[in-house]
């Protein structure tokens, strides 16, 4: 029973981290069209800017918040600028192709640029574990927990309670009405970019301890994001928190008790088990089809 | 049908090809003979991609699940020509398997599970030592044989894999001439009213994954033999990815894109030695460029131009008063 408590904290934790990759690719899908396939590597820079930080010497906190400022501006406005502006019109196929030919780019230019091995990365809550009733528990888990909780939760007040939070809404609802409406639908679009980079850079602090950096480790997180965001629902933000806890969890449960070989297969089982029963995914709500 | 500029281009190429081995030395025929299989996968992969409009990333873990029935069962002692039916059979019915229920929603939840199917795939073949040698991987797979004559030595592989090449790229051509293959471009280019015409969607979409995968089965059991020794490496979502660029790259939904591609993505590397890493780095970036710039690939450059060209004409002719006043 502790054991089982264990996997399931942890994986909860985990399943939260996947929460903020799936987050960011979710607000980026609804407010720009825009399908990351790059998401994995978005995850990956952040992690490897914060290692170059460390290298120079800068403790852990200040290389973070070098790595979200370079995040905001490098995957944020130049992305959106230099990649996915131009490509507007071409079709979400084009914008896919892209995002992938960036993901090889990216990883390629990390692999060559600084390394092909895995690098061990500090984690910003420790490497102590206490006890609690019985259960072994890490304050790396825990405090993976409550920062990506309190990311999303905070996000998802944002967006539902402040008046930008609403106008990016209403720009991933329908662009036409909101540029009706006054709105500045080019900001909006902005701030999404802004807000996925800021995701990505907190995804990438929680899990490379875990994850170890390394040119490729994006592979892995950008499939699960992709995953729990369509296991969640698509058009919702709260499906992303519940497609990431279920996956972190199961896959966890899965590795301990089944098979620790195929753990990483159980996304994909999961995907496929979910767009069967219910295509829009757990908390999805259906989509009409635009001809 | 085939124009005599078309005819007289083909002509030249095979003479070229079948001249190759005379000129070339063992490393350069291997090479070649790579490029041929790489090309066949990456024709099967430009139905899925640029005539059906379905992004699939699973085309090398297909051609791993090619390569690894083909090398168990030749290990088992059974004969390639029973081998190879069976790997290329059981890619298409994996391509089935994996496509039904992505292909049920919406057409891009195909790329996320074949990326995940790939990803399960390498799983596969480094977990289960017992049956595919795990990262030690499977060595000595032999050649085929056919009436006591083995296609043994580099020239003899190189003619079989190029007669396989030519083979399945005429069924390919033949298949898009067909009824069927005007479905798949119908229901690229507007499914909704594909389906209104009476094309059912869903199974044209699955049949055209399901015939690139099985595509690149065949590219997958020739793989082995060429290469005497297969590991999970090759088979990896970092290859899958790579074969999606070489059609997009050479010019998807153009017949002959893929095979510029896979040329670009394979052989240019080996001249391009001294860039190691960066050289993939480059080709990543390039194909970004490629989207924003020139979406329907490098095969597509004059049409591009002649259409940019065209629009300026347009402009010029609307606005007289303008241009005279300039």
């Amino acid at each position: 029973m502790t054991d089982f408590l264990q996997l399931l904290l942890s994986g909860v934790a985990t399943g939260a981290i996947y929460a903020m990759a799936a987050l960011g690719f979710t607000l980026l899908w609804q407010a720009a069209g825009t399908i990351n396939f790059a998401q994995g590597e978005f995850v990956m820079l952040p992690a490897f800017a914060m290692l170059i930080g460390l290298s120079f010497g800068l403790p852990l906190w200040a290389a973070f918040l070098v790595a979200v400022v370079l995040s905001v501006a490098v995957l944020g406005a130049v992305f959106k600028r230099w990649i996915v502006d131009p490509m507007r019109g071409s079709g979400v196929v084009a914008v896919v192709v892209a995002t992938l030919g960036l993901s090889i780019g990216l990883k390629s230019v990390v692999k060559a640029g600084y390394s092909a091995e895995p690098h061990p990365f500090p984690s910003v809550f420790g490497e102590e574990v206490f006890k609690l009733a019985g259960v072994t528990v890490s304050y790396a888990d825990v405090g993976a927990l409550l920062f990506a909780g309190l990311m999303v939760l905070g996000l998802q007040t944002f967006l539902n309670k402040t008046v930008t939070g609403r106008a990016m809404q209403a720009v991933a609802q329908n662009t036409f009405s909101a540029e009706a409406l006054g709105i500045n639908v080019k900001r909006m679009i902005f701030y999404t970019f802004a807000i996925n980079a800021i995701l990505v850079a907190v995804t990438a602090l929680l899990i490379t301890p875990t994850y170890l950096a390394k040119f490729d480790m994006g592979d892995n997180i950008g499939l699960k994001a992709f995953f729990a965001a369509i296991i969640g629902g698509f058009n919702n933000s709260r499906g992303a928190l519940l497609g990431g806890v279920i996956v972190g969890v199961l896959e966890n449960l899965a590795g301990a008790y089944l098979t620790p070989a195929y753990k990483d297969g159980v996304a994909l089982l999961l995907f496929l088990v979910v767009i069967l029963l219910k295509p829009d995914g757990l908390l999805g709500t259906p989509q009409e089809r635009k001809v | 049908m085939m124009s005599k500029q078309h005819l007289a281009f083909l002509a030249l190429a095979l003479a070229a090809l079948l001249a190759a081995p005379a000129f070339l030395k063992t490393y350069g025929l291997y090479l070649l003979t790579l490029w041929l299989v790489y090309v066949i996968a990456a024709l099967g992969l430009n139905l899925t991609v640029g005539y059906a409009g379905l992004k699939s990333l699973c085309h090398a873990g297909f051609m791993g699940v090619g390569a690894y029935t083909v090398a168990i069962m030749m290990k088992a002692g059974f004969s390639f020509w029973l081998a190879s039916p069976l790997a290329i059979l059981l890619c298409f019915v994996l391509g089935l398997l994996i496509g039904f229920p992505a292909l049920r929603v919406q057409l891009h939840y195909l790329g996320f599970a074949t990326l995940g199917f790939n990803l399960l795939l390498v799983l596969f073949f480094r977990n289960e030592e017992w049956l595919t040698g795990g990262t030690f991987g499977i060595q000595n797979i032999k050649r085929p044989e056919l009436f006591g004559f083995a296609f043994d030595g580099n020239a003899p592989f190189f003619y079989f894999v190029l007669l396989i090449t030519v083979v399945a790229g005429v069924a390919l051509a033949l298949l898009l001439r067909s009824p069927w293959g005007r479905a798949f471009a119908a229901l690229r280019d507007n499914p909704i009213r594909a389906e209104s015409t009476g094309v059912n969607i869903t199974a044209y979409t699955l049949m055209s994954f399901a015939i690139g995968a099985a595509y690149a089965g065949i590219a997958g059991a020739l793989f082995a033999p060429l290469v005497n020794f297969i590991e999970p490496a090759p088979f990896g979502i970092a290859n899958s990815l790579l074969f999606l660029m070489m059609v997009v790259v050479g010019g998807s939904g153009r017949f002959y894109g893929p095979v510029l591609g896979a040329a670009i993505a394979l052989l240019l590397p080996e001249y391009l030695r001294f860039l190691k890493d960066w050289y993939l780095a480059v080709f990543g970036f390039a194909a970004v460029a490629m989207m924003i710039w020139l979406p329907g690939g490098l095969l597509s450059m004059r049409e591009t131009w002649l259409l940019a060209k065209s629009k300026r004409d347009a402009k010029r002719q609307a606005t007289p008063s303008g241009a005279e006043a300039a």
